[in-house]
């Protein structure tokens, strides 16, 4: 099994943690269109090799956080703390 | 080159048994591309297939090359677990879906290739009073939509599946289900050899081994697209590459609403005939035929996280495996012989993109997500409608791009439950 890196806990197993998304997706303006905001609400970069995301440690400390990951080959360079 | 396509019938299969098997031609021809087509399909697994395949037949298009990255049918459609349904909650994707199963129906005829279609039927479990009572209202959905579908008590799924556990305390007792009896399973890579076969000798050209570099956009149109076997031009594109349609899309220009994800699929070792229906458990996810060699064929839900590493997680195999030993103890006795991923689509409304893309030319057939191979037939149907005509069929109105900006989703929860 995978290990993830929580910036609170350290390495856990894969199982502890969920996906949350995207790293980075920001809510428009309300005054915005409904093109913007079907990107907000539906369209992914949906990137093939590094991607940075947003995960919660559901399992453990509760506490979101951004995870360095490529989506080809699963390797994790890296977590952070939400800024 | 002429067409290399001969009959198959009970005739040719004595005619080479006596003959030492040495008269049989290859079923399609390995085509280098030509500068220019009428239309180009991106994606050469069933959905590519047999929108060439129906350009040519039903819409006299034959100028039409499907090119593919790899070899043919070796992305999802021969990595999937063949089941074929149409127990769909919402009208729209009930006529898409079960126009799919009628096309299927009359497909070895249609294509003079056996797909081995069995429509074995398909059970679906409830292991509880409540989760009975919501499959009573899907049901009734699904029967106002004209899907032949019942709901079944204990007594009659043990009578169609003998092996399943009976008693009642435990994690996934069964205490009812539904049935679909024009379900089942067919051969998949025959599904895309068919398509292929009969595409290639209506005129089309099927060229392997090539792959997508570049799109060449001029004034918001594509008029041709750089490959790793030269540039291709033609009037109009269709992309039908599962997985990877974010990559293409982004090469050319523009995002789809869409998260690749690993879907894993398994075999146990090959036994004797035990098991003669599709079984699917509705809450834990995980579902099981027995092939024709005899082996134990076996899936479940999505992987956890975005990727594109054809390869399944070990949480998510247990989690496939877990369900099934103790729904059917004696299949614990035995051994996992393989294990395989495939890179899914998923919508965010768990229902297909078949639409004009952002880029005039170039339209999508995508969004399949975990039941594209169900699919195929439709999406072959109504996508080659689009790239003769440029408009829509009535079936596939529905599923175009524009629904995620207007709201009108197809939202079928239920068909993330995945086969």
């Amino acid at each position: 099994m995978q290990q993830f890196p929580c910036p609170w806990c350290g390495k856990r197993a894969e199982i502890e943690f969920r996906y949350a998304g995207d790293a980075g997706v920001k809510r428009p303006e309300r005054s915005a269109d409904d093109t913007a905001w079907a990107h907000y609400l539906h369209f992914r970069k949906n990137a093939k090799g590094p991607a940075k995301e947003l995960w919660i440690h559901s399992a453990g400390c509760g506490r979101w956080f951004l995870l360095s990951r490529d989506t080809l080959t699963h390797e994790v360079a890296g977590s952070e703390p939400m800024a | 080159m002429s067409s290399v396509k001969k009959h198959y019938s009970a005739w040719s299969l004595l005619r080479e048994g006596i003959g030492a098997q040495t008269g049989w031609s290859k079923a399609w021809q390995d085509r280098d591309p030509a500068g220019r087509y009428d239309v180009v399909i991106i994606g050469g697994g069933g959905h590519g297939l047999a929108t060439a395949y129906y350009l040519a037949r039903t819409h006299g298009i034959r100028r039409v090359a499907v090119i593919e990255k790899g070899w043919i049918g070796g992305g999802n459609t021969g990595r999937n677990t063949t089941i074929i349904r149409s127990n769909y909650f919402y009208p729209e994707s009930a006529a898409l879906y079960d126009m799919s199963v009628g096309l299927y129906e009359g497909l070895s005829r249609e294509l003079n290739y056996n797909i081995m279609f069995s429509q074995r039927g398909m059970i679906e479990l409830a292991h509880s009073e409540a989760e009975l009572e919501m499959m009573y209202r899907g049901v009734n959905a699904m029967r106002v939509n004209g899907i032949d579908i019942d709901i079944i008590d204990r007594a009659e799924i043990f009578r169609l599946a003998p092996l399943l556990n009976a008693d009642l305390n435990i994690r996934w007792p069964v205490i009812g289900g539904l049935i679909q009896h024009r379900a089942g399973v067919a051969r998949h890579d025959a599904v895309a050899w068919g398509y292929a076969r009969s595409a290639d000798s209506l005129g089309v050209h099927i060229i392997q081994n090539c792959e997508v570099t570049g799109f060449d956009v001029k004034a918001g149109r594509l008029i041709a697209i750089e490959t790793s076997r030269g540039r291709i031009a033609a009037d109009r594109f269709g992309m039908a590459v599962a997985g990877h349609s974010s990559v293409l899309a982004g090469m050319a220009g523009f995002a789809l609403p869409l998260q690749s994800y690993t879907l894993q699929a398994m075999v146990s070792e090959p036994v004797k005939p035990c098991l003669d229906i599709v079984v699917s458990s509705s809450t834990n996810g995980a579902y099981v035929s027995q092939s024709d060699k005899g082996e134990l064929v076996m899936g479940g839900g999505l992987d956890r996280c975005p990727s594109y590493a054809q390869r399944g997680s070990f949480p998510v195999t247990q989690s496939v495996v877990a369900p099934l030993v103790e729904m059917f103890p004696s299949f614990a006795t035995l051994k996992l012989m393989r294990q395989w991923g495939g890179i899914v689509d998923t919508s965010p409304d768990n229902s297909p993109i078949i639409s004009p893309s952002p880029v005039e030319g170039l339209y999508l057939n995508c969004g399949w997500g975990t039941g594209g191979f169900k699919a195929i037939p439709a999406g072959g149907t109504v996508f080659a409608h689009m790239l003769a005509t440029g408009r829509h069929h009535p079936i596939s109105a529905p599923f175009d791009l524009s629904r995620f900006e207007t709201g009108a989703l197809i939202d079928e929860a239920h068909a993330g439950v995945a086969h």
